[in-house]
């Protein structure tokens, strides 16, 4: 079997089993937050940290609730590194420095898991899955619970109080009911494929050479699994998932990348399902699957292209790849990971070819919406459809209306300050660095490449990925300072918009639909929303586009 | 407003006026002239005598320069951020010329910057300046009058117009000016009302009723009525009219806020691109001057649309005042863009008001031609519309000649009243009526005669269609007997049908509001293909079925004019005032028909969505105009130290200055090239809206998408001849 062909088997394997699974996950998912009925556990947690899991929110409670937590979250991570030293299971490993600590602990509160150290030379057993491994599933939570409170406000017709739901019920629901049995079983897989799961120690082995090597124990399914299923991305391993304790094989490459896409790709039909009008989220998972495809389509043809005698011989740009996955599997991966804000990695975003490298930076750039984060997917890509609807709106001669909501002064003004933020950061930090020199004492490379190093890290911290263009050295005071503020920033400032949103729209009373009314379930709307997004992203980045990766992709 | 300055006005602007004939024909094709009272003057309204709409004239471009001049005043300039952020940009540009004079490139961006922030000033102004002209001419009607105040004991004081108060009694006779507004308490009077509505057949203004409403400014022709003063001077019907027109009132809509807001931020967001980008060029060992940082950030904010945007809303409210409608705020225009329910008056505005002869439908034993013959005799003298109708048809289906009154001299005309019932005429021994069914059978059997089975049957069969029946019955020598029926039908207008299947199509339901029974209201409900009906209709009815509508978060729009009109008016979203109605009605409503015609509802719905497409398709236009910017700039700006990025330059752009320049040119010029089409707005057709946001986006998305790289690789070849550069 050609290379090609089996890489068009394994893109058709994991469509199909998106298609196959996006249907009863996105109705489950549905049904869980709409669900009146409280499990016993669910009821202790409630208890234990004093909430009433049935008091309806409104707009500013339910995100004092998402800061409040979130904020305690980055405390006790920070602390936990801090101290690492001093608890049971520490591996002998020295605590962490501040700078990378507050790094590490806005990284992986913010769902975005850059990691600027080697999990498995610095991080104890306890720190993992204490303080990280809880994380993933938490933060991931808050992420869904901010999607369902926007889904909400379109759904909520006659809440004339704005009601969002309850947060802490939200978060607590994702974890149990969603994430916890989902990454059990994909966990059980995982180990049942050869990934590791234990608390050992570390085994010193001499090399066939004789040189010595530390192999890390540790329980690395069960942090995979939620790593992927989070959208989170942060490895036990520095080499994440290209280390073959993450990922023995491609059935688990396949199931990795099939677990990064499932929640975001399924969140849209919880969103039809909930609004009551499931074409409605058909549209915005088209939108999501487009983009994803043409960016898999782009990646791959680029690396199997990539010019040179070297690579021409290997069959394509092997360096940085891992040879048990070859070039289709890390583009399919690459491309999932980026524009998901997973940001793991099976192979080394520095060592693609400049244009690969470009889309990869462009996935990120869209705002992690094709299909995004768990949950920042799903609000990401609707405050997009809001701008769009808006424009559309206008052009079939009517104050745009989206699900029956009219868009307004005080919605636009929110949406537009949303796709302020991200554009900001990234830009704002790169043009920083590059300008105070902590840009260029980072870089491996030199000239555009060099640029694409930076120019990617605080895309991706901004955009809260989390993957990194391996060349480039993080940890310093600087960058994990700046990194930190860019992914706490990039986080939980949108989400004030979103949830202000939200309160705005829950607010309102429906509009009835008529034959003037913007279809905004028809494919012509769905086509619309790629192009805009396209066009306002690309317009935004294409100068610093230009001179890292188009520059080198074209010399 | 004379008819002299009428006539001046119009010379100037009559091709204006035609040409909007085209822009607007696809309505005016489905209208009937009805429809569309400018284009018909069989009431000897001037449809040139206002200001002229469609097209704009390029020396008004000339005519406005100083205004446009004028409006480069920071203070005015900073509402518009796009722009304001433009001429901040042609300040430093300028700025750093100074600091380096030899340089002609930082000079000749500088120029043309400054001609992109005078060339959006200028559409503002021309904008307005239509509005100028028409508040000239109101003005003029507005000279200041003396009103004779009758004082408690009955005598008249002279004093200036302006020091009326609410409630003040004013004298008005033939030849006066009215002093304000007012409404007629005692008296009759024939009133010039052409300052106002520009009609001018005189209409007549009397105490009491729904006629009882005069506008200040407006003459008295005839008699003598005195009026009660209703409104402050200064906050009179004209005085707000001519505010409107100016613009002086304008407010900025909800949706034109909202739309400023995206478009700020889309500016930041492209700010940021472009400050951001010295570190970035720096390092890659290319210096980026001022001028060029400038001239790509103009290049890539949407200065189509931020300079347009206003310009679209003066002209929206401008088109309304061309067809005679009056919008008191932005607001309703844009409400009028959204109504999904129209409630229609059935008289007057789906029927042509009075009900017609339609047949004659004899009883068993007689011919039509005999019902025909009796009918046209009965109804010689009856000057009803029905009356003539009947004459008519008479004429047209039997060849029945018209006779004359006079050809019957010894003839006893018979008068309807409301106790009989019936008319008719009594002529050479034979006695002829018509009339309401029960009257006229008990008539026949009053006069011994005998009634046809049938003709309860037919009656009956008649009202059940809709109809009217009335009975023709007649006394000669062969004795009294019911000969057969006229079938009186509500004519439904002409080109309604089709109307109100393209109001389905736009998704806006029509409810038809009659005082006509269920039976009556649902057969021509049915004929006119309105979606709903409300037979019966009381002021009470009319208000909760708005309320009903809008409870299911419906927008409502109607038409009225009398004073019980008044608070469904004020209810409905978008409520349209008759000027001949009630200063009540006036009021409440937000919106006055000059015209007085009701089929105007529709025309208003339609240039509300004109309005919020045209925004929308600027907007998109500007947008998809970057794209090509892009490929002209930075290949310009990076490909000496990137040559890789040349690859960009698919335009082949013949050096870099020239690309800059061009791209910067090409965005100025746009600005003068929408304008026409910023001020007669996009075509509007009444179709879905999937079909609508097909075609607006094929020709104002994909139009935006290429046009620039023609314009650019034009206006770069130009360039490239110029000695010296290129």
């Amino acid at each position: 079997m050609s290379s090609v062909l089996a890489d068009v088997l394994v893109v058709t394997a994991l469509i199909g089993a998106l298609a196959l699974v996006h249907r009863p996950l996105g109705d489950y998912m549905a049904a869980v937050f709409q669900s009146k009925n409280h499990l016993r556990v669910e009821k202790w947690i409630y208890r234990s940290v004093g909430a009433n899991p049935d008091a309806e929110m409104r707009w500013p409670a339910y995100l004092r609730g998402v800061l409040v937590f979130s904020a305690v979250s980055v405390l006790f991570l920070y602390l936990l590194q801090r101290i690492q030293d001093k608890l049971p299971l520490s591996l002998g490993f020295k605590p962490i420095t501040p700078d990378q600590a507050f790094n590490t602990a806005a990284s992986f509160v913010s769902n975005t898991n850059w990691q600027s150290y080697s999990g498995e030379v610095a991080m104890s057993h306890v720190t993992q899955t204490m303080g990280l491994a809880v994380q993933n599933f938490v933060s991931a939570a808050v992420g869904i619970a901010v999607a369902v409170a926007l889904v909400r406000g379109f759904a909520r017709s006659r809440s004339r109080t704005g009601d969002l739901g309850n947060f802490w019920a939200d978060l607590v629901r994702c974890v149990i009911r969603i994430l916890v049995p989902l990454s059990v079983i994909a966990a059980v897989i995982l180990v049942a494929c050869g990934a590791i799961q234990n608390f050992g120690d570390i085994h010193s082995i001499t090399t066939l050479t004789g040189d010595k090597q530390a192999i890390s124990p540790g329980a690395v399914a069960s942090q995979e699994a939620i790593k992927d299923l989070g959208t989170n991305g942060g490895g036990f391993f520095n080499a994440n998932s290209a280390h073959p304790f993450e990922n023995p094989n491609g059935f688990t490459n396949l199931l990795e990348i099939f677990l990064l896409l499932v929640i975001p790709f399924s969140l849209p039909r919880t969103f039809g399902t909930m609004v009551g009008n499931v074409k409605q989220g058909y549209a915005i998972l088209a939108a999501m699957a487009v983009i994803w495809f043409l960016g898999v389509v782009a990646v791959t043809i680029t690396e199997y292209a990539h010019p040179g005698a070297a690579s021409q011989l290997a069959g394509g740009a092997m360096e940085g790849k891992e040879q048990r996955f070859g070039e289709g599997n890390s583009s399919l991966f690459a491309v999932s990971t980026t524009m998901t804000s997973t940001g793991s990695v099976n192979s080394f975003h520095d060592s693609f070819s400049g244009l690969s490298g470009g889309v990869l930076l462009l996935g990120m750039m869209l705002g992690e919406i094709a299909p995004g984060g768990t949950g920042s997917g799903l609000y990401g890509m609707l405050i997009m459809a809001v701008i769009a609807v808006f424009i559309a709106g206008l052009m079939v001669g009517r104050t745009p209306e989206y699900l029956g909501k009219k868009i307004g002064t005080r919605e636009i003004k929110l949406a537009a300050c949303y796709i302020l933020i991200t554009p900001a950061l990234v830009l704002i930090g790169t043009a920083l660095a590059m300008a105070l020199g902590k840009g260029e004492s980072s870089m491996t490379n030199v000239g555009a490449h060099g640029f694409s190093e930076v120019l990617y890290a605080y895309t991706s911290a901004s955009n809260n990925n989390g993957s990194a263009f391996a060349g480039f050295a993080a940890n310093t005071e600087y960058h994990n300072t700046m990194l930190g503020l860019c992914m706490l920033l990039g986080r939980f400032v949108p989400m004030v918009f979103v949830l202000a949103l939200a309160g705005s729209l829950a607010e309102q009373k429906p509009v009835p639909a008529t034959a003037g009314t913007l279809r905004t379930e028809k494919p012509l709307f769905t086509g619309l929303l790629v192009g805009a997004i396209l066009i306002i992203t690309g317009l935004t980045f294409f100068p610093a586009l230009a001179l890292g990766p188009l520059a080198e992709g074209l010399a | 407003m004379t008819t002299n300055t009428q006539k001046t006005d119009a010379t100037t602007q009559k091709t204006h006026a035609t040409t909007q004939k085209t822009d607007v024909k696809k309505q005016d094709s489905m209208s009937t002239p009805t429809l569309a009272p400018h284009q018909d003057a069989p009431t000897g309204h001037k449809p040139d005598g206002r200001v002229g709409g469609g097209l704009f004239d390029p020396k008004q471009l000339v005519k406005s320069l100083p205004d446009a001049f004028r409006k480069l005043d920071p203070r005015v300039m900073v509402k518009s951020p796009v722009m304001f952020v433009v001429l901040v940009g042609s300040v430093l540009t300028t700025v750093f010329s100074f600091k380096d004079p030899g340089d002609w490139f930082g000079w000749v961006i500088s120029a043309w910057l400054w001609l992109t922030v005078i060339f959006a000033n200028l559409a503002e102004a021309v904008a307005e300046g239509r509005g100028k002209a028409q508040a000239d001419t109101l003005r003029k009607a507005k000279t200041d009058t003396v009103a004779r105040r009758l004082l408690k004991d009955g005598s008249e004081e002279q004093i200036p117009g302006t020091d009326l108060k609410i409630g003040d009694l004013v004298v008005c006779e033939a030849g006066d000016i009215i002093p304000g507004d007012g409404d007629v308490v005692e008296g009759v009077a024939s009133v010039d009302e052409s300052a106002i509505t520009g009609e001018s057949a005189p209409v007549i203004r009397e105490s009491g009723g729904d006629r009882s409403a005069v506008t200040g400014g407006t003459k008295v022709l005839s008699d003598r009525i005195v009026i009660k003063i209703t409104t402050k001077p200064g906050e009179t019907f004209i005085d707000r009219m001519i505010n409107l027109v100016e613009g002086a009132a304008r407010q900025k809509t909800p949706n034109e806020i909202a739309l400023n807001i995206l478009l700020a931020s889309l500016t930041i967001v492209f700010l940021l691109a472009v400050a951001t980008l010295p570190p970035f060029a720096d390092y890659a060992g290319s210096h980026l001057t001022m001028v060029v940082l400038v001239a790509l950030l103009v290049c890539l904010i949407p200065t189509t649309i931020g300079a347009l945007l206003s310009a679209i809303g003066i002209a929206g409210m401008d088109r309304l005042v061309q067809r005679n409608v009056l919008a008191m705020s932005g607001r309703a225009v844009e409400a009028a863009g959204d109504v999904s329910t129209l409630l229609l008056d059935k008289t007057g505005t789906i029927t042509l008001g009075n009900r017609q002869a339609a047949e004659f439908v004899p009883v068993r034993g007689t011919t039509e031609a005999e019902v025909a013959d009796a009918a046209q005799l009965s109804s010689l003298a009856d000057e009803t519309p029905e009356g003539r109708s009947i004459v008519v048809l008479a004429k047209e289906k039997y060849g029945l000649r018209e006779r004359h009154q006079g050809e019957l001299a010894h003839a006893a005309w018979i008068e309807f009243t409301a106790q009989t019932r019936m008319s008719g005429v009594d002529v050479d021994g034979r006695k002829v009526r018509k009339g309401a069914t029960a009257s006229v059978i008990a008539w026949v059997q009053e006069e011994g005669g005998t009634v046809a089975d049938d003709a309860d049957t037919i009656a009956n069969r008649i009202s059940e269609a809709g109809g009217t029946p009335l009975l023709v019955a007649v006394k000669d020598d062969k004795g009294a007997r019911v000969l057969g029926v006229i079938h009186l039908k509500d004519v439904v207008k002409e080109g309604m049908r089709e109307r109100f299947e393209e109001l389905r199509r736009m998704g806006i339901k029509t409810i038809m509001i009659t005082g006509d029974n269920p039976l009556t209201a649902k057969a021509i409900a049915e004929e006119a293909g309105v979606d709903d009906f409300l037979a019966e209709a009381t002021p009470e009815d009319k208000m909760a079925l708005i309320k009903r509508e809008q409870a299911g978060g419906k927008l409502v729009a109607m038409t009225g004019d009398g004073t019980n009109d008044a608070p469904a008016l004020a209810q409905a979203d978008v409520g349209v005032a008759m000027n001949t109605g009630t200063s009540a009605a006036k009021e409440a409503g937000n919106m006055v028909d000059l015209d007085s015609n009701p089929t105007k509802l529709i025309e208003i719905v339609e240039i509300g969505k004109q309005l919020l497409i045209t925004r929308g398709a600027l907007t998109t236009f500007s947008i998809a105009n970057d794209v090509a910017k892009y490929f002209a700039i930075i290949p310009a700006l990076f490909a000496a130290v990137h040559p890789g990025l040349d690859k960009l330059n698919i335009m082949g752009l013949s050096s870099p200055d020239s690309a800059i320049l061009s791209a910067v040119i090409f965005n100025a010029l746009i600005i003068i090239a929408l304008v026409p089409l910023s001020l007669k707005g996009v075509q509007y057709r009444p179709v879905s809206a999937d079909k609508m946001l097909r075609r607006n986006l094929t020709i104002y998305g994909l139009g935006g998408l290429i046009a620039p790289f023609i314009g650019i690789k034009i206006i770069d070849l130009l360039i490239s001849l110029i000695p010296g550069i290129g």
